[in-house]
């Protein structure tokens, strides 16, 4: 209280550098991802052609385009979703509109949680030792589609649970009222108001998959395989691990970082593109729902 | 209406059973992991059906892995450091047969290998003798079994050599891997906390709301970045920084992993304790702004220390993900399984361990198993670190 004038100078000055220092670490993280995502941009852009993206690869994979890795990531993205979005969003719906408040829900909740944490690697050797080997698929698209199903599992929950959950319980009693059982409710109006939000979350697990490599090492990927897989059996190859066989194995890494620089380039693209659609849906049917 | 009647139920149970998906998933792994993963233990560290021979007169009857490697590395070369006679070790395999006796001496079929081997062996005291099937060899009557230690837990655990395919024996320690692990997480995490906890208070405390509003979408953008960019970004940019920075004969260190490691957890660091910043209650931060301290004061005192414990769940949540990462680790640090004594060597983490090696691994052999057994310490690891956030953040609420 003695120099109230000067302390207060100091809580002035210690506060402006210290808001200084946070505006510019978060400003810097920013500036960090833009570098990351302007650098494998700038290095690919002139290594994506028509050519590139349709082509088989050739001479040792420094050639040639990365075709049959983007129909294999392709082939692994609808396989792993063709599992997971039904499962995850029957879950979901269980878990917030059937599962009572309890040491159950708190159980399911918690296993959740766990499966999300599990690192990809322990799904790639999960993998194989129940489809690869014990239900005897081999190294296969069904294989692996089913890993990385597994592994999108507890988004699809998660996001199906989040969005049900901001569905106003008036509408639920409003059908209720009108004698709709609990599912005919769920099915003609929690889920038709919750679907934007579950495809939000549906398109962003698909971004996940689509990148994903650890789970895919020992169940499907084939390190080199230039043509397209015949059926659900078939090995194929696929984008992200293309990009790490490239980059880092075989005899001539220099000569395949133009291709490794393009396969970067469309990995990040489709991220990308699937964060900005998953955007551009939430805004859209954010504000529709908000008007009804 | 009456169809309606049969469906329903059908479908409610169909409901209920996928509400009960992930529980099942999780024990499944747990069980598939496990199976292989606990099968290895008691496994013999020599390939199967190998054994280890020495001379009648020799008192040695039991060796451990690490003994039997050193033997054939000539590190331990009298069997007086082993427990024996002090007389010198002479190593004996198939190969030198060929060198000792002549084609005629083995036989058109070697039908007389066991004679040559035993008349061999008989005339060196001191020799050890590896022979890869017990049935080409027969039993020797100058010679001995020698009895090798399992493989054991214990070992496994503390042993500081990892040489899954060392023969006549494997060495599977998991210290140099666990510690390189541990190393790469540790500085990843002391890298991202300030970072991102200083961010998050930006995003939560002081930026405006419609800055707030650009700026988070796009720090969430750096989680959507697939683990392999974020290695093949290592690999071009990161690694030969570190490389000409520090004047280094390799820039793939721990040091690189740290750095690539890092920026992968920051998104999860900012949104735990960004949420966690955001439940202080309004009336305390205004009773405080009310007596006068400042904004930043606030936070210091107030805001930061009523969101600890989620700011805790932040980095053990985001010390989860580094320790279980395993593309971007495997593609920057290098891989070199030996025990870390700095951050400027090459280290090898245990994910990219198991995803460098399965693929060489003959299935269901013992190296095989090691591995699965490595992905069990992996998964109680990351258990152990989801209990914790569980724990941590139950005692908020």
């Amino acid at each position: 209280m003695t120099f109230p004038e000067s302390n207060d100078r100091r809580k002035k000055i210690g506060q402006a550098v210290m808001f200084g220092v946070s505006k510019g670490i978060s400003y810097g993280i920013v500036a960090l991802l833009f570098l990351i995502l302007f650098f494998i941009i700038k290095q690919g852009i002139g290594v994506i052609s028509w050519e590139f993206l349709t082509a088989m690869p050739t001479d040792g994979m420094t050639k040639g385009g990365i075709y049959p890795a983007i129909i294999g990531t392709l082939y692994l993205v609808g396989g792993s979703m063709l599992f997971a979005f039904p499962v995850g969003v029957m879950a979901g719906i269980y878990v917030n509109e059937y599962a009572v408040s309890g040491p159950m829900k708190r159980f399911i909740n918690m296993m959740t949680n766990n499966l999300a944490g599990v690192p990809s690697i322990i799904f790639g050797l999960f993998g194989m030792a129940l489809f690869v080997n014990q239900m005897g698929f081999g190294a296969s698209i069904l294989a692996g589609s089913l890993t990385l199903g597994l592994l999108a599992l507890p988004i699809v929950i998660r996001t199906t649970e989040e969005s049900l959950k901001s569905v106003d319980d008036t509408f639920r009693q409003a059908s209720y009222a009108l004698g709709g059982s609990k599912l005919y409710t769920i099915r003609k109006v929690v889920l038709p108001i919750a679907l934007p939000n579950i495809l939000t979350g549906l398109i962003l697990a698909v971004g996940r998959v689509s990148g994903e490599t650890a789970p895919i090492l020992f169940t499907v990927a084939a390190y080199f395989l230039p043509r397209l897989p015949n059926s659900i059996m078939d090995q194929c190859m696929a984008l992200p691990y293309h990009l790490y066989v490239i980059s880092t194995s075989g005899t001539q890494i220099e000569a395949s970082r133009p291709i490794a620089y393009g396969t970067a380039f469309v990995l990040v693209a489709i991220v990308l593109i699937v964060n900005i659609l998953a955007a551009l849906l939430r805004n859209y049917f954010g504000k529709k729902v908000k008007m009804n | 209406m009456r169809l309606r009647k049969i469906t329903e139920p059908v479908f409610e149970r169909l409901i209920k059973i996928c509400g009960y998906s992930s529980g099942f998933i999780v024990l499944l792994i747990v069980i598939f992991l496990f199976k292989e993963g606990i099968s290895f233990f008691n496994l013999s560290p020599v390939d199967e059906g190998s054994t280890l021979w020495v001379h009648n007169s020799n008192p040695v009857k039991e060796l451990d892995a690490a003994q039997i490697k050193d033997i054939f590395d000539q590190k331990i070369d009298n069997w007086k450091a082993i427990g024996g006679n002090d007389q010198p070790i002479e190593l004996f395999t198939l190969d030198e047969l060929g060198e000792a006796f002549t084609a005629e001496q083995l036989g058109p079929k070697f039908e007389y290998l066991p004679k040559c081997i035993d008349s061999y062996m008989d005339s060196l005291p001191g020799a050890i003798g590896f022979f890869p099937e017990k049935q080409t060899v027969g039993l020797l009557k100058s010679a001995k079994e020698v009895e090798v230690d399992k493989v054991s837990f214990s070992t496994f655990i503390s042993d500081t050599e990892w040489f899954p395919t060392s023969r006549p024996a494997a060495r599977m320690g998991i210290m140099p891997l666990l510690l390189g692990t541990l190393l790469v997480s540790f500085f990843a995490i002391l890298f991202a906390l300030p970072l991102g906890l200083a961010a998050s208070i930006y995003l939560a405390e002081i930026a405006d709301d419609r800055v707030r509003k650009i700026l988070k979408p796009i720090i969430e953008l750096l989680a959507g970045i697939p683990s392999v960019v974020y290695g093949f970004f290592g690999l071009v940019v990161i690694v030969p920084f570190v490389q000409n920075t520090f004047n280094l004969p390799v820039g793939e260190t721990a040091l690189a992993g740290s750095i690539v490691l890092a920026i992968m957890a920051l998104p999860t660091i900012i949104t735990v304790s960004e949420d966690a910043l955001r439940t202080t209650p309004r009336a305390m931060k205004e009773a405080s702004l009310a007596l006068g301290a400042s904004q930043w004061q606030t936070i210091r005192k107030v805001i930061v220390p009523y969101a600890a414990s989620g700011i805790t769940a932040a980095a053990i949540l985001g010390i989860g993900r580094a320790i279980g990462e395993t593309m971007a680790a495997l593609m920057v640090t290098g891989n070199s399984a030996i025990m870390p004594h700095s951050l400027l060597q090459p280290v090898r983490t245990i994910p990219a361990t198991i995803a460098a090696e399965l693929g060489e691994a003959p299935f269901g052999g013992l190296h095989f198993k090691a591995l699965f057994a490595l992905g069990c310490i992996l998964f109680i690891i990351t258990l152990i670190i989801n209990l914790l956030v569980e724990r941590v953040s139950a005692k908020r609420r």
